[in-house]
């Protein structure tokens, strides 16, 4: 179960190059600065580019050196940055136009009942309900984006395409959509190619991060592992910081603080209402760990663990490193200054106890 | 008041206007479809040539036409090889006239409409899994709809008003060829203002309110 996509592709002053291997399940961001070829890359895996090269997705050969399959021929999804819903056709009948042409045009028996139940659960999971009867010109810019993941999945995709479906969005509608994406996320049984250049989202919802520079891949591999790369720091927002998954595991009503359970140890983080058993995700940026080479249980800060140093880089500024670090199986990425490093002798496989000031809970 | 042979022209007038406004939305929308996407060197001559009944005096696209299909033209040996005679001065020649002299009414606003819709639409349409044809139905034809209608009241309201072309390829046959615009010329000639008024008044009148309609029709759209 995997997706395979060779591409390579000439524009005048932009070209795309890429050979990627991405999960056939979960999340994949493709990540990027504007102009890095991220969308190009999905236009092509959508067949909307003809690009050289060969795309495979779980096992079927969407393109060869002599084959092309026809977009509309693909079984994905593909939600647009400008949502691109058919102004001449309501809610309901752009929902439909997908899904009648995907699962054929008079459904009967069995096959009509169930989709009319997929049709209903999707429509409830989006939150579409009162919306059906509206033409697209009087939906919100978050209402629309909505319309279309829905129109998207109801065609049964067996890949699904987003292509910055926040970009557009002002801070508020973001929020709003933010957690309907983290549902289909969680219940979505197919793989997710998502298209950003918002760290926040990234961290939020990828499982996979491919990180594209100049149309090239400079980087793929598990969110944790490659945020965590040294060799190449990919900054969520303005710095460096590790995001990992973790578990609810207890609630404390007098201090508000909430333990979560991780692969390597635990963390009090504050209490935001999260129940227990809900799996989280957890980051912690590099400026927010420090380092130490015995326990101290005379400072303020809650998470202290033990951990073991795995490598360490420079940073921007002469004065600076960016040390790895392992709490068991996690890696964790601390900021220290070079001095520091020297004094407590650093060096990799030496096993310290990291402190840790924040801990955000993101989604 | 109108007489029978008025009537006649007036029912022989509206019948050629329509017979060439369907023929030419068949016609016209493979075109304007093709216009409106090919970026092939080919779309400034083929633009240019349906574009030439704009500036041409319409007695040029007539006398030419007269050749093409006369016994010793292309089109006319075709159509007598074919067994349906010559065109010239048959209504069948004036609807073939017409097609030419109305196709860039119909054609231009068809394709600025295709154009002004873009690829976005119809990328969206491929991606929910409507071939190339069914999106063009589904989601192309639709979206264009303002420029169909505009279209649609140009081409008819362009051969009613015909004058030039008709006279140089259907003459002057009452019941096959004598249009509107032809009798009002015989009216005039003879000195029948009464029933010249009539008719020019009626093609006023008429002309008003094609223009009237599509501006109000694509008025509202903009809003």
């Amino acid at each position: 179960m995997s997706i395979q996509a060779q591409f390579r592709l000439d524009y005048p002053g932009f070209a795309l190059d890429v050979d990627l291997d991405l999960p056939g399940r979960g999340v994949t961001a493709l990540f990027g600065q504007s102009g890095c070829g991220k969308t190009t890359l999905l236009r092509c895996i959508a067949g909307l580019e003809h690009g050289a090269g060969r795309l495979e997705v779980n096992g079927e050969t969407w393109q060869e050196a002599n084959s092309f399959l026809p977009t509309h021929r693909r079984p994905l999804g593909y939600v647009f940055q400008d949502a691109r819903l058919f102004p001449h056709l309501d809610v309901g009948r752009n929902l439909d136009f997908g899904m009648r042409r995907a699962t054929g045009a008079v459904p009967q028996g069995d096959t009509a009942s169930h989709n009319s139940s997929r049709r209903a659960s999707i429509i409830d999971l989006l939150g579409l309900g009162p919306l059906l009867d509206r033409l697209p010109e009087h939906l919100s810019g978050g209402e629309q984006q909505r319309v279309a993941i829905a129109r998207a999945l109801l065609t049964a995709p067996r890949l699904l395409l987003m292509d910055e479906p926040l970009a557009s969005l002002d801070h508020t509608r973001k929020q709003e959509i933010l957690p309907y994406l983290e549902r289909l996320r969680d219940e979505l049984e197919i793989p997710l190619i998502y298209v950003s250049h918002a760290a926040e989202e990234v961290a939020r919802l990828a499982d996979h991060i491919v990180v594209l520079e100049g149309g090239r891949a400079m980087a793929q591999g598990p969110l944790a592992e490659t945020l965590a790369r040294i060799d190449l720091p990919i900054k969520l927002g303005e710095d460096a910081g590790a995001v990992f998954a973790a578990t609810v595991a207890e609630r404390d009503a007098e201090w508000h603080l909430a333990r979560v359970e991780f692969d390597g140890g635990e963390l009090w983080v504050r209490d935001g209402g999260v129940p227990v058993g809900r799996r989280v995700r957890v980051r912690i940026m590099a400026r927010d760990v420090s380092i130490a080479n015995s326990r101290h249980d005379d400072v303020s800060i809650m998470n202290l663990l033990p951990a073991t140093v795995i490598a360490h880089a420079g940073e921007d500024h002469p004065s600076a490193v960016l040390l790895q670090l392992r709490v068991g199986a996690t890696p964790l990425l601390a900021r220290l200054t070079r001095r520091s490093a020297q004094r407590l002798a650093l060096a990799p496989g030496r096993e310290v106890w990291v402190q840790i000031k924040a801990v955000a809970l993101i989604g | 008041m109108l007489n029978p042979s008025d009537l006649a022209a007036i029912w022989l007038t509206l019948k050629l206007a329509t017979v060439t406004t369907v023929l030419l939305l068949l016609i016209g929308t493979p075109i304007a479809w093709w216009l409106a996407r090919t970026r092939s060197w080919w779309k400034g001559p083929v633009g240019a040539v349906v574009a030439l009944p704009i500036v041409l005096p319409p007695t040029v696209i007539g006398f030419y036409l007269l050749l093409l299909m006369g016994p010793q033209g292309v089109v006319g040996r075709f159509t007598e090889w074919a067994g349906v005679g010559l065109l010239p001065f048959t209504f069948w020649g004036l609807v073939v006239a017409s097609v030419f002299y109305s196709m860039p009414f119909v054609v231009q606003p068809i394709q600025n409409a295709f154009e002004a819709l873009g690829e976005r639409p119809l990328e969206a349409a491929a991606t929910l899994r409507a071939a190339p044809l069914d999106a063009f139905f589904s989601v192309a034809l639709p979206l264009a709809r303002p420029g169909f209608i505009t279209a649609t009241i140009l081409g008819f309201a362009h051969t009613v008003g015909e004058f030039g072309v008709v006279l140089m390829i259907g003459g002057n046959i009452p019941d096959k060829t004598r249009v509107v615009s032809v009798l009002i010329y015989d009216h005039v000639e003879a000195l029948e203002y009464g029933q010249a008024h009539w008719l020019a008044g009626g093609m006023l009148v008429f002309s008003f309110l094609v223009l009237l309609t599509l501006y109000t029709l694509t008025g509202r759209k903009a809003r």
